[in-house]
């Protein structure tokens, strides 16, 4: 008996994205590795469905960034000629605009990027979204295996090239990041041609980002690996090696007040506070 | 018998081929329209045809002494014979005209036979190899049923069997030659090639004039469909244009992509369009296929894909990504026609509407969208490798008398050389110039190669905005790119200006007496045209008079001038990388390899980067510019005195 196979119901949630250089807008790279990953699907799953939803406000320079990723469904046979614009002013919170939305005409998966590339940029979206609508969350995701009587085999991705395999039941938020596969190019003749369905939704600002103060992020500090090696063999070798945590150290059943103190302690051993 | 028989039969074929052509006519009219003065292209045609035409085919004097004997001979009889035996007007004036025409054309025909006797690898065979009998059968009987004509057979020598043979060869001459015109013979270059020299879609070209920018895409409707996705897509004239081709092969020959094995020919291309224009298959194509495609494999017709999302249609992608741009197929083609629009027109579609530019080609395009630079480098550092120079700003001075446009090679290492080495010859010279600076941007050559229209005409219309801004006499600039983008595709988007590639900038300094150089001491040197100042501006001199002033003399490679090979790098080439047997660099490097020259001079950065890419290449790759920064030496004392004295009557003048 051949397992029952069918479409599944896609939504991708897509936001503005931000040119890590210049800051130009334009298509997020999670986001639009989710949408690669909806598309990929639904040539895998003949009769699924793909949407794609942004919350926030419209302006010129944010309506060619999300046209951007309609020019990805150039002809993919998909039908995907419209995205979905609940819209609200400048900084109102999507997530419950999108909840809604979401919880109104469920989706089996939602699939999102990881992180926004402006704006808060906490990476919560997918968290507080799937707590809202209580569905289970998996994020890193890598690939979607199969869809099988509701609960989809999916891949995820682990640090250095690892996968796991987990399997989930729909509906279901998954959130994509860099291990996913990378968005095809965008068109512009279609992206140009297709629609923005704006529905204007009631807009609760964000309390909370209203009372953040912005500024370009600084670069992160990075520890430097000081390698002494004699020969090309051993700079090579310590090139690919993998970071070795060297002297860590792994608490269990510690309360918190323990932990806290040992990563104080760490960070002041590291030289990170003093 | 033949009387009453000729008249039947010379208004039969002349019938059919009406009906031919209107036939045809009908195939080409599926095309877009196009704004063409049809009067004027038509009346303008026998000058186009004697002169410009011929001043392509004349590159081959056998071949066009062959084709003068044979065409002119054939027009003439045709026009004689429909007087002579069509009309009756059996007049021995009229007739010896005849018979001299019909022996021309036999002789004519007898070269044809000569070259078909083993012709090289870029000739069509198949229907071609028939056509010097056509053209015999067509000569000889037209003579001998004319010798009756001026009295020397009697008018009822031989046989109503020799008669009858006779018939059968004219009817067969007459087939080829009037009937198979139109419908679709190999003749048929002579119908659809004289109208399309009349409605070409470049007129500027003839009369020694040069069109060479690519033609802007209307992106105001945004409901159409953006570039050519079937044959019908392409306007009527440029059908038209395909089907002139003689499938000379003369394209195929001198194509870059094709001698690397790569899968492109630009005549099979030609011919491509023609079997899509009429519906078919490719299998009848006679000639060489592209390089590792089997000839028959691909259809298409009028309002089906050219080029298909999945599997075959008439032609695969990557033949259409093979080209570099170079245009020496359109400066070889004795019919010009132009390939490079055809080929960027059907990849505005891939890209506009597929999305579909291979390899880097995408990452490319994104990069210019959000830095302005195809290499994605941040926009503020464009000005980076002269911190130390102290270049004026445009922002500052406002005006200049040159501006002085860096291209993209700002962000590349090696061209940062050349570069400096042009603000040195600048300086030297005492030039009034300054720079966009972090203002520049791409000039868009490479997103509108690749097909991205919508790219390049942002890009375009931002820097014309930056250029409004200031004042200055003149652009100059050491890449060929930008020079013909800026010169001669920003006019059309409203930026008209004076640009100059440095090194005609450099021989007019030298000419004025404004720059002096110490004897040349190194080896022998050989010059690369790159085609975007050559084939495409015309610019073969200035380079050579600047090496002359150098006191180089130039070995010069066989194909150098206009015909000069590309160096593989225009076009997006390197960007959609489409794989071949060898590389185009390699080759281009091993003819400077045969001229024995130590090094090759260039005046490209992008040349510079291909030829420097090449692997134990024998010659050293240097730009004219740092050639000219190097031989640099301060003015002679009496020299300086004379300058100073030209100068102060220059000024007490003006
Ligand atoms: S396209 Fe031009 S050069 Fe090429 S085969 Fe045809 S006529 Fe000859
Ligand atoms: S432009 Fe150059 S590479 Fe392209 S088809 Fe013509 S000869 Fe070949």
């Amino acid at each position: 008996m051949r397992p029952e196979q069918q479409g599944v119901d896609v939504a991708v949630l897509v936001s503005v994205g931000r040119h890590p250089i210049t800051g130009r807008a334009r298509r997020a790279d999670q986001d639009a590795r989710g949408l690669e990953l909806a598309l990929g699907l639904e040539r895998q799953l003949p009769g699924s469905r793909v949407r794609l939803l942004h919350a926030g406000p419209r302006g010129e320079e944010s309506e060619s960034a999300l046209r951007g990723y309609l020019g990805m469904a150039a002809g993919a046979g998909t039908g995907l000629d419209t995205l979905t614009l609940l819209e609200q002013a400048e900084g109102s919170d999507a997530i419950p605009a999108l909840a809604q939305h979401l919880a109104a005409a469920p989706p089996q998966l939602v699939i999102t990027g990881t992180r926004a590339e402006r704006g808060e940029g906490s990476g919560l979206l997918p968290y507080a979204l799937a707590e809202r609508l209580g569905w289970p969350l998996v994020n890193g995701l890598a690939a979607v295996e199969k869809v099988e009587n509701g609960v989809a085999t999916v891949l995820q991705a682990l640090p250095r090239g690892q996968r796991r395999r987990l399997e989930v039941r729909l509906p279901a938020i998954v959130s994509v990041d860099g291990a996913a596969p990378a968005a095809r190019q965008s068109a512009f003749g279609p992206a140009r041609r297709a629609e923005l369905e704006a529905t204007p939704v009631a807009a609760e600002p964000d309390q909370e980002l209203a009372q953040w103060q912005m500024a370009p992020a600084r670069k992160r500090p990075k520890r430097l690996k000081i390698v002494k090696a004699a020969s090309a063999r051993d700079r090579f070798k310590a090139a690919a090696a993998k970071a070795e945590g060297g002297s860590g150290q792994v608490l269990e059943g510690v309360s918190a007040e323990q932990g806290a103190e040992a990563i104080l302690k760490l960070l002041e051993a590291e030289g990170v506070l003093r | 018998m033949l009387e009453t028989l000729l008249p039947i039969l010379i208004f039969a074929a002349l019938a059919l081929a009406v009906v031919g052509a209107w036939r045809r006519i009908r195939l080409w009219r599926q095309g877009r329209p196009a704004e063409v003065d049809l009067l004027r292209g038509l009346a303008a045609m026998p000058r186009r045809y004697l002169v410009d035409l011929h001043h392509v085919v004349g590159r081959d004097k056998v071949m066009s002494n062959t084709h003068v004997a044979t065409a002119g001979g054939f027009v003439a009889a045709a026009v004689l014979m429909i007087l002579v035996h069509g009309l009756g007007l059996a007049n021995p004036v009229l007739g010896g005209l005849l018979l001299a025409a019909s022996a021309t054309m036999f002789v004519g025909s007898l070269f044809v036979a000569k070259r078909r006797r083993n012709p090289p690898a870029r000739l069509s065979r198949g229907p071609w190899m028939r056509l010097p009998k056509s053209l015999m059968a067509f000569s000889l009987s037209v003579f001998l049923i004319t010798l009756p004509t001026v009295g020397v057979l009697p008018q009822d020598a031989g046989s109503w069997v020799l008669a009858l043979i006779l018939s059968a060869v004219l009817v067969w001459g007459l087939g080829e030659m009037v009937f198979g015109m139109t419908w679709g013979g190999p003749m048929k270059h002579a119908f659809a090639g004289a109208l399309h020299l009349a409605f070409h879609r470049r007129p500027e070209r003839f009369g020694g004039g040069r069109s060479t920018g690519l033609m802007a895409l209307n992106l105001d409707d945004s409901g159409a469909k953006l570039g050519v996705e079937t044959p019908s897509d392409f306007t009527w004239n440029q059908l038209l244009g395909f089907d002139a081709c003689v499938q000379c092969g003369r394209c195929e020959a001198v194509c870059p992509a094709f001698a690397a094995g790569q899968p492109l020919n630009p005549k099979k291309l030609i011919q491509d369009m023609v079997v899509g224009l009429a519906g078919g298959s490719d299998a009848a194509y006679a000639g060489s296929p592209y390089p590792g495609k089997p000839v028959g494999e691909h259809h298409g017709s009028p309002h089906g894909p050219i080029v298909a999302r999945e599997g075959k249609a008439l032609v695969d992608a990557e033949t259409l990504w093979s080209c570099t741009t170079c245009r020496a197929c359109v400066e070889e083609c004795p019919m010009m026609i132009e390939h490079v629009d055809a080929i960027v027109d059907m990849r505005r579609f891939l890209t506009l509407e597929h999305g579909n530019t291979p390899n880097k080609g995408a990452e490319v395009l994104d990069n210019l969208i959000a830095t302005d630079n195809p290499g994605g480098f941040d926009p503020g550092s464009r000005l980076h490798w002269a911190a130390d120079l102290n270049l004026p700003l445009m922002a500052d001075v406002k005006q200049a008398d040159v501006l002085l446009w860096l291209g993209d090679g700002a962000f590349d290492m090696r061209n940062q050389r050349t570069l400096r080495a042009l603000v040195k010859v600048l300086r030297a010279a005492e030039v009034e110039f300054a720079v966009l600076g972090v203002e520049e941007r791409d000039s868009g050559d490479v997103a509108r190669r690749l097909g991205d229209e919508a790219t390049f005409q942002s890009l375009a219309r931002r820097n014309i905005a930056t250029l409004a801004k200031y004042r200055f006499q003149r652009i100059v600039t050491c890449d060929p790119h930008s020079f013909h983008v800026l010169g001669n595709e920003y006019g059309e988007l409203g930026g008209v200006y004076e640009v100059r590639h440095h090194s005609t900038y450099i021989a007019e300094l030298f000419e004025a007496g404004r720059l002096h150089f110490a004897p040349w001491k190194g080896g022998s040197v050989t010059y690369h045209d790159p085609c975007y100042l050559g084939r495409y501006n015309g610019e073969y001199e200035a380079p050579r008079n600047v090496l002359k002033a150098l006191g180089i003399q130039v070995a010069e490679m066989e194909r150098s001038g206009f015909r000069s090979r590309c160096c593989g790098g225009g076009g997006g080439a390197p960007i959609t990388d489409i794989p071949g047997e060898r590389r185009i660099p390699d080759m281009r490097m091993n003819d400077v390899k045969q001229t024995g020259a130590e090094l090759v001079a260039v005046g490209c950065p992008q040349c510079t980067a291909m030829l420097e890419g090449v692997v134990d290449a024998t010659a050293e790759v240097r730009d004219i510019a740092e050639l000219v920064a190097d031989a640099l030496v301060a003015r002679p004392a009496a020299a300086a005195v004379d300058a100073a004295a030209n100068k102060t009557t220059a000024e007490e003048v003006t």
